[in-house]
């Protein structure tokens, strides 16, 4: 296909014949007067925009967060939940769910499960997203996806303001999944419905406040 | 102040009422109004047909007829939008169109611009004791930004109740040869648009643009709904003395 | 073989025709209203949103005026990082270089994420040849290809559904090709929504070849973003062992940093979210978690054309929020399917004529697709200047052949407009005429009267009642 590669840069330096040849990518100016953030109080505005998109958040204090997922998980009789290899073994210590460690589960596997404890990279407080890196206590993409009820555990000091702050922190060279509240359409009359192919149920556990 | 009238082809011959009641109001306010009997049409039809070339030359012809006007003023608000926004357009970069286009623009205004603006007027002692909706026109919105000014002028105006029209930002539909090219969408919009104004209940439907109002007030005549459609002009050169007939 | 746009009739035909349908006219009301004002609220929220708007217009532009640079770094960066990228000059070969890709993995079925470059290239049909199955994951394209209907939406291809109409597609079609509708299925979004999530399941779990398209593809990094609701997106990412993203060659964005105007920008545009569900970004395969391999296709098509015009150009800034369509008054009361193209609404009004050129009657009826209102260009997160671009090309379609009476009209009236003289003369006889014009017109002037009235001639023009009122004639006051 090198024909085509050749003939489409051709036709794309066909195509800026009005461009100065001197003229280098960044002398076209972009300004960057927007703010990196639209607000200053991250905790309560992303405890807002998470249950404006019908997350469930509980403010957990440190030491009580094994209890919160503990609770959570009988509430939505969670049977079998499975979390990432390197999920802090206290996290999931006071459940009575059977909890799996991922060691590399087939699909099948992983839709037998009724949950996923995870935690994650950057929360970006004026969006109420999470964000995923498949990084420290988060797994692959697959374990946070397949089973329906995701637990998501959000340290305060992964907290950011604003999506400029996130971009910022994130690594690109890592599949990356930024999550707002659960899976939802607004396919059908523009009408917004939660609960689609990913996980229906969204329940964030903010701790270290 | 001494202010140029560009009249406009649409208004000269078919709503004259207009530049009168323009005339009127400003020379009530003590300004001289010229005439340059030179001037017909901003090109606007043209341009916006892909004339670009017939358009050109009612530029170089508008610019040569004004050049030297303290004040221009355009009681159409699409005419006034295509000189400021679109003569720019139209001549090469550094060409004397282009230059001289430059040079003017900044002095040609629209009514509610020139008063409230230029002159500094918001109650022009003005007596209109009826029921008015207004139509913001999309050229008046979007291109010039009129705002609040049409609102602040009507608000001033004795006996005059403004009613608030629903959807008022949305187009009427008229867009030039597109009632033409497209006449069954521009009538679905113009129907659209004349039911809102129905339901405000207001008598008379106000805008800065004739053909918006030719187009709505022909849905309106057509429905027989009474509403009677007025240019500003004629709202703000009515007084008690010679209050305007609607 | 699912319904293609070739063939359709001219804008002012099928615009006509959409336009009397009360039921369309209705859902594409409510649908618009309803999304209007959430995009409203959403952007409202941002007090610098005149500034990301130039922001992204600006790194749009710079991505344009450089794009021979950036597609070569996007290509090693993506190399580098383990994806393998092809080149395609037009639609045919990016069908063919997608089907040769299909085949070598030995499947007979794929996955596809919703993706305006494969519908613009009948992607699904080019396989369907070739016997391989496409399925559509999105829930709209869902019901779109099993009612074998065509998009009518950018970002809600069966916007024209309503619910009612979608249930009844369900029960119909879904056994066809699948786990089908429960029989006691109801019209709630939310029952809908579950029936598709049922349908796609065991789809989602055992395809092994997904197919997607990308928002934007960053060429510092190597990075592709696809932005996404209902986790179909993340399914056809994560789940298949080949993944091949069909991207057009304007969806690149300089650098990594640059996202963080885009990911503001497009879903308050879009969708009027703060953010939507689910957003992935990928930059080539990860070890032991996703796909293993991994696609490019960068595809021309017509691209090249558009940058060539120094005013078209900037329709290739486009991220596709559909913002356009929903402000837009024709788009309301139109509806899709009269654009004639995968690409409706006002963005498709500059796009199609620029990407097939002219000389069909679609293509050549679209510039005029429009009031010229400019919401458009105000809701526009890149700041298109549509009605500039739409008047840029109504000059290309005037300056072919045809339009004769109109040009022919639009050369009297610049004699007469050139000159205020004449214009004077034309107004006395307009004036003296004036009692025989009908109420009703014949012929074109028609297409006004009939559902309007025209105004009144005056007997006498501004000019010369100016005039009378210098000679100081009788009824000069003002
Ligand atoms: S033209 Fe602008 S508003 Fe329309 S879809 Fe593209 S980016 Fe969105």
């Amino acid at each position: 296909m090198t024909g085509s590669r050749e003939r489409i840069l051709g036709r794309v330096r066909a195509a800026l014949a009005d461009v100065p040849r001197d003229e280098r990518p960044d002398d076209v100016a972009v300004p960057r007067d927007y703010a990196s953030a639209h607000t200053g109080d991250p905790i309560p505005t992303l405890v807002d925009r998470l249950e404006d998109y019908k997350a469930i958040v509980h403010r957990v204090a440190t030491g009580e967060l094994a209890e919160a997922i503990a609770e959570t998980a009988r509430r939505r009789s969670l049977a079998r939940i499975v979390v990432p290899p390197d999920l802090p073994t206290e996290w999931t210590a006071a459940t009575s769910a059977s909890v799996v460690r991922d060691d590399g589960l087939a699909v099948d596997q992983l839709d037998a499960m009724d949950g996923v404890v995870t935690g994650c990279a950057v929360a970006v407080a004026e969006t109420g997203t999470i964000v995923l890196d498949t990084g420290a206590a988060q797994g692959r993409r697959a374990i946070s996806l397949i089973p329906d009820v995701h637990l998501c555990v959000v340290r305060a000091d992964q907290v950011v303001n604003g999506v400029p702050e996130a971009v910022a922190q994130l690594d690109p060279h890592q599949p990356l999944t930024w999550i707002s509240g659960p899976s939802a359409t607004s396919d059908i009359e523009l009408d917004r419905v939660e609960g689609v192919h990913g996980p229906r149920i969204l329940e964030v556990l903010l701790t270290g406040e | 102040m001494r202010i140029a009238l560009f009249v406009t082809c649409v208004n000269d011959t078919v709503f004259p009422d207009t530049g009168r009641a323009v005339v009127r109001l400003l020379e009530r306010l003590g300004h001289e109004v010229v005439f340059p009997e030179a001037q017909t049409c901003c090109g606007q039809m043209h341009y916006n047909t892909g004339y670009r070339r017939e358009a050109q030359r009612l530029a170089v012809s508008f610019v040569k007829t004004f050049s030297d006007a303290d004040a221009v003023l355009v009681p159409s608000g699409s005419c006034a939008a295509m000189i400021r926004d679109n003569y720019p357009r139209l001549g090469e970069t550094g060409s004397p169109l282009d230059r001289e286009v430059a040079e003017l623009a900044p002095r040609v205004y629209d009514l509610a611009e020139l008063l409230v603006d230029a002159l500094g007027v918001v109650d022009v002692g003005a007596y209109f004791p009826h029921t008015v909706t207004y139509h913001p026109t999309c050229h008046g919105l979007r291109v010039l930004g009129l705002g609040e000014r049409p609102y602040t002028l009507l608000r001033a105006v004795r006996g005059l109740e403004l009613r608030e029209l629903d959807g008022a930002t949305e187009c009427c539909g008229f867009g030039g040869t597109f009632a033409m090219k497209n006449a069954e969408v521009s009538s679905a919009m113009g129907w659209d648009k004349a039911r809102s104004v129905a339901t405000t209940g207001a008598e008379v439907l106000c805008a800065v643009d004739n053909s918006c109002l030719m187009h709505i007030g022909g849905v309106l005549n057509r429905q027989r709904s009474g509403v009677r459609v007025m240019h500003l002009a004629e709202i703000l050169a009515s007084t008690e003395e010679e209050p305007a007939r609607i | 073989m699912s319904r293609t746009f070739v063939g359709m009739p001219d804008f002012p035909t099928a615009a006509a025709e959409a336009t009397r349908d009360p039921q369309l006219r209705h859902n594409l009301r409510e649908a618009t209203h309803t999304i209007r004002d959430k995009r409203d609220s959403a952007v409202g929220e941002l007090d610098d949103w005149a500034q990301l708007r130039a922001a992204g217009k600006a790194i749009k532009d710079r991505t344009l005026r450089h794009l021979d640079v950036y597609l070569e770094q996007l290509e090693s960066a993506i190399t580098a990082a383990g994806g393998t990228v092809h080149w395609a000059a037009d639609a045919d070969e990016a069908n063919d270089i997608v089907t040769r890709l299909v085949r070598d993995t030995g499947e007979r079925e794929v996955v596809k994420v919703k993706s305006m470059a494969t519908q613009e290239i009948e992607l699904n049909n080019a396989l369907e040849r070739a016997g391989i199955n496409a399925y559509e994951t999105d829930l709209a394209e869902l019901i779109v290809q099993l009612g074998d209907d065509l998009p009518s939406h950018i970002l809600v291809p069966a916007i024209h559904r309503n619910r009612a109409e979608i249930r009844e597609i369900f029960l119909r079609t879904m056994a066809e090709w699948g786990v089908p509708a429960p029989e006691n299925l109801s019209d709630h979004p939310e029952a809908l929504a579950e029936a598709a999530r049922v349908h796609l399941r065991r789809r989602f779990l055992d395809t092994k070849v997904a197919i997607s398209g990308a928002n934007f593809a960053v060429a510092d990094t190597g990075t592709l973003v696809v932005l996404e609701s209902e986790g179909n997106g993340r399914m056809c990412l994560t789940l298949p062992e080949t993944l091949i993203s069909v991207v057009g060659i304007e969806k690149i964005v300089p650098s990594w940093s640059d996202l963080d105007v885009f990911l503001q920008l497009l879903p308050r545009s879009s969708t009027g979210e703060r953010m939507n569900p689910y957003t992935s970004t990928w930059t080539g395969p990860a070890e032991g978690d996703g796909p293993r391999n991994f696609h490019v296709v960068l595809l021309d098509n017509g691209r090249t054309d558009t940058l060539a015009d120094e005013v078209g150009r900037q329709a290739l800034r486009c991220i596709r929020c559909s913002a356009c369509l929903n402000i837009c008054p024709v788009y309301e009361r139109t509806g899709g399917h009269a654009y004639g193209s995968v690409y409706p609404g006002p963005i498709g009004a500059i796009l199609n004529p620029q990407l097939h050129g002219t000389s069909g009657p679609v293509d050549a009826s679209l510039p005029y697709a429009s009031s010229l209102c400019g919401a458009c260009y105000e809701v526009c997160p890149v700041a298109i200047d549509i009605p500039e671009v739409l008047v840029h090309l109504r000059e290309q379609v005037v300056s072919g052949s045809g339009h004769a009476m109109e040009k022919a009209t639009m050369g009297a009236a610049g004699w007469l407009l050139n000159d205020g003289r004449r214009l004077g003369l034309a107004q006395r006889a307009l004036g003296a005429a004036r009692s025989m014009i009908p109420r009703r017109a014949p012929g074109p002037a028609a297409a006004w009267t009939d559902t309007r009235d025209l105004p009144e001639i005056p007997e006498r023009s501004f000019r010369r009642w100016w005039r009378d009122r210098a000679n100081g004639g009788e009824g000069g006051q003002p």
